[in-house]
């Protein structure tokens, strides 16, 4: 550092800090946010996502196509047995004939039924929230499909061929959103809300929920909004908001 | 006396036949098909006789811990072992199932996990 | 008063391993079944994501409740001190090990990873009602094993009466943690109760009765002996009780989810306008399981005959299925509501009956399991001396010390 000074050095990094904020304390990207590989995930950081649904379009699947390319899911024709990890649930109110839709997926909850239910606890919760199936340890009995609320986990039925390797997946296991962890764990968002930012929508927000400056932490504080079946209180990471 | 006799003569008959068998190749070796040049991440002795263990260990760290380090992940391996011809450690020739189908051991790991490299894409696992 | 001669089974040759070999037949069938959904996947069955749980659940859940309270008879004897049931009670002990075995043998067969049964047995998650069961159920095995040994060896017998009531307690704790399966899931509008737990105890008394009587007369027209009528009869009272038991456990969970708005969806669902569920909960587990068997049972002219009572049981156990199949496959049929109040349509399935047909596969693997427990029972009842010759002739219920 010689040459430099400490308010030099203090006035370029304001200045960079400057760069990548529009307002004293709002920030468009996170900085830094990948772990080093060698680091284990903490607790210091619990991931989110923030669903705004008015910005959410009915028809509109680009956050479901978007996972299916990520993690290799494929359309055998047999919807009934083919794995959804995440879908566009349309909505309507009966009564008022009010039409929504909203993308539902893994909530991510801090107290996940499906891994209180798993008997080879399979189905775990990773220290930065993100609930995962450990496939090694899965030995299929679907104990956790029956234990979830939100119908996010879906079991394989038939021979996985053309798996992502980063994205292990197989016959006789249970699998569900994952968050992206793969890439998560270096530092990008989860396909989903790339795909959904990407086309222009803005509807959904990822980020640490526990960082009180991060955008998503920010957009809360703004927005009204929910977990869905809240009354179950199992504090979801997924968070939605205009339903 | 006899019976040292008989004894040594088994032993001698049991050690000429083992050598026999094996210097016979009636049971077919591995196809070990080392495509890409440089060293594996440990030695090969290590690596026949720990690489379950080595994998068994890394898993656990990888999938519950989130701890990505290279040398001894699947994925890493499968980068660099894949055939060249087919693209994959599977196969008759595959690195991963020649000695497997061999040595008799059930192989499960590409149950789930791609037996093919990443291709380079835009965003991909290093 | 006459000692009673227990004998083996007499049957030889052809009249043993005839009916043997059509077990032996079913048990194939149902092994052939899950060899071709190990190789090819779930996908060959009729389950899918919405109903993950289908016939073999049905017919194995039935087959472990129905294990617990097969039990009774022998725990009426040794726990509650009613002498007159002592001759049966080694095979009642019998029919429950090899039941919970086929049943069992069914949920690991249907495991998507079969080959990771080891892992179950090794890697436990204690919070998980189904590894507390692994432990509650390989216990049972081990607990009932022994209580069987001290009924059989002359000189154990004064510790039969600790061994039953341990059989007792354990099965009582068994048989909650099994309706706790369902009970604890807070997905499922259809279960999330307390009151399943409980439910399932009372149910695996009237099951595992039933089954036992028709075991028994079974056994003994396989053996061309005669069976005391006195005793059927005295077993299709005992049935009786439970079968009312078990309507009124039946009532209070319906009323109960009846009087809360929420529920009122799921309650017209399974009550009035599920087709297949409402049929099998009306004519299934209330008429053919409950009201029909009462009938049976209370009426003189059939209540004492060794035919009515066994056509009782039998109607008994059917009324079982029914009731399996209601609970676990409108439970799934179900959908699990998300957005409460919303009318939901998605890609999968959300907001929308989910349909079900079972397919042979499954049908074969329960059947399967129902033919291994009958073998185990054949082979148990030709090796050693479980069918009584006689019975103690209805005398007082002396309450004598317990085992003696």
């Amino acid at each position: 550092m010689s040459g430099c000074d400490r308010r030099g050095f203090l006035g370029t990094a304001a200045a960079a800090l400057a760069g990548v904020a529009l307002a004293p304390g709002i920030r468009l990207i996170d900085l830094a946010g990948a772990r080093a590989p060698e680091e284990a995930a903490s607790g210091r950081v619990r991931w989110g996502l923030l669903i705004d649904t008015a910005r959410c379009a009915t028809g509109c699947d680009d956050c479901v196509a978007a996972c299916g390319r990520e993690n290799g899911l494929q359309d055998t024709g047999r919807p009934r047995t083919d794995a959804q990890w995440i879908r566009k649930i349309d909505l309507k109110d009966l009564r008022s004939g009010r039409e929504h839709s909203a993308p539902v997926m893994c909530q991510h909850c801090a107290e996940p039924p499906c891994v209180d239910v798993c008997p080879t606890g399979a189905s775990f919760k990773r220290a930065d929230g993100i609930v995962l199936v450990d496939k090694h340890t899965c030995i299929g009995c679907r104990y956790c499909v029956m234990a979830c609320p939100f119908k996010a986990r879906s079991f394989v039925h038939e021979n996985v061929t053309e798996q992502k390797p980063d994205v292990p997946r197989g016959k006789g296991t249970v699998e569900g959103c994952t968050l992206c962890v793969h890439r998560v764990d270096r530092g990008a968002t989860p396909a989903c809300v790339e795909a959904c930012t990407a086309a222009g929508h803005g509807a959904m927000v990822f980020g640490d929920l526990n960082d009180a400056q991060s955008a998503i932490a920010q957009r809360l504080r703004e927005l009204p909004n929910r977990q869905l079946r809240g009354d179950l209180r199992l504090d979801t990471g997924v968070r939605y908001s205009g339903v | 006396m006899r019976r040292w006799t008989a004894i040594a003569g088994i032993a001698v008959l049991a050690v000429v036949s083992l050598a026999w068998a094996a210097g016979a190749s009636r049971v077919a070796k591995p196809v070990v098909l080392i495509e890409r040049p440089g060293k594996c991440v440990e030695a090969t002795e290590v690596m026949r006789r720990d690489h379950m263990t080595l994998l068994l260990e890394q898993r656990d760290r990888t999938m519950r811990d989130g701890v990505r380090t290279k040398p001894h992940s699947l994925a890493g391996c499968v980068e660099c072992h894949a055939s060249s011809k087919t693209g994959s450690v599977l196969g008759p020739q595959g690195f991963c199932e020649s000695c497997h189908a061999y040595a008799g051991v059930r192989l499960d790991c590409f149950e789930c996990h791609a037996a093919k490299p990443q291709k380079a894409a835009l965003g991909s696992g290093r | 008063m006459a000692a009673v001669i227990h004998r083996e089974l007499s049957a030889a040759a052809w009249r043993f391993y005839g009916p043997l070999l059509g077990l032996g037949a079913l048990l194939a069938a149902g092994f052939a079944a899950f060899v071709h959904m190990e190789v090819n996947g779930h996908v060959v069955t009729g389950m899918d994501n919405q109903i993950v749980w289908g016939v073999p659940h049905v017919v194995a859940v039935f087959l472990i409740v129905a294990a617990s309270g097969a039990l009774n008879v022998a725990s009426v004897a040794s726990v509650f001190g009613r002498v007159e049931y002592k001759p049966l009670a080694p095979l009642s002990a019998l029919v429950s090990i090899a039941v919970l075995a086929g049943g069992l043998a069914i949920l690991a067969a249907d495991l998507g990873r079969p080959d990771r049964l080891i892992v179950a047995l090794t890697y436990f998650n204690f919070k998980s009602i189904f590894a507390l069961n692994m432990f509650l159920y390989s216990g049972f095995f081990a607990i009932v094993a022994v209580y069987l040994w001290f009924m059989m060896e002359r000189r154990m017998n004064r510790h039969s009466g600790a061994a039953g009531l341990a059989a007792f307690i354990w099965r009582i704790v068994l048989t909650t943690g099994t309706g706790s399966i369902f009970g604890f899931l807070v997905a499922r509008e259809a279960y999330d109760s307390a009151l399943l737990g409980p439910a399932f105890v009372v149910f695996s008394f009237a099951y595992g009765t039933a089954l036992f009587l028709v075991t028994l007369d079974l056994a003994y027209r396989w053996d061309a002996r005669a069976l005391d009528e006195a005793m059927v009869a005295r077993l299709g009272r005992m049935l009786a009780l439970f079968v009312a038991a078990s309507l009124y456990m039946t009532a209070a969970f319906h009323l109960t989810k009846l009087y809360m708005a929420r529920f009122h969806g799921i309650e017209a669902f399974v009550l009035l306008e599920g087709g297949i569920y409402t049929a099998l909960f009306w004519l299934g587990q209330v008429g053919i399981g409950g009201v029909l068997p009462l009938v049976l049972l209370y009426a003189p002219r059939t209540g004492r005959t060794r035919a009515g009572v066994l056509a009782a049981a039998v109607l008994v156990a059917l009324g079982g299925l029914a009731q399996m199949y209601v609970t676990i496959i409108a439970g799934q049929a179900w959908p699990q509501p998300i957005f409460p109040g919303w009318q939901e349509t998605s890609s999968f399935f959300d907001g929308e009956i989910h349909p079900y047909r079972p397919s042979l596969p499954e049908v074969a693997l329960g059947l399967g399991g129902v033919a291994l427990a009958a073998i185990l029972i054949a082979v148990g009842l030709k090796a050693l001396r479980f069918l009584p010759d006689r019975f103690e002739t209805a005398g007082p219920k002396t309450a004598l010390r317990a085992g003696a």
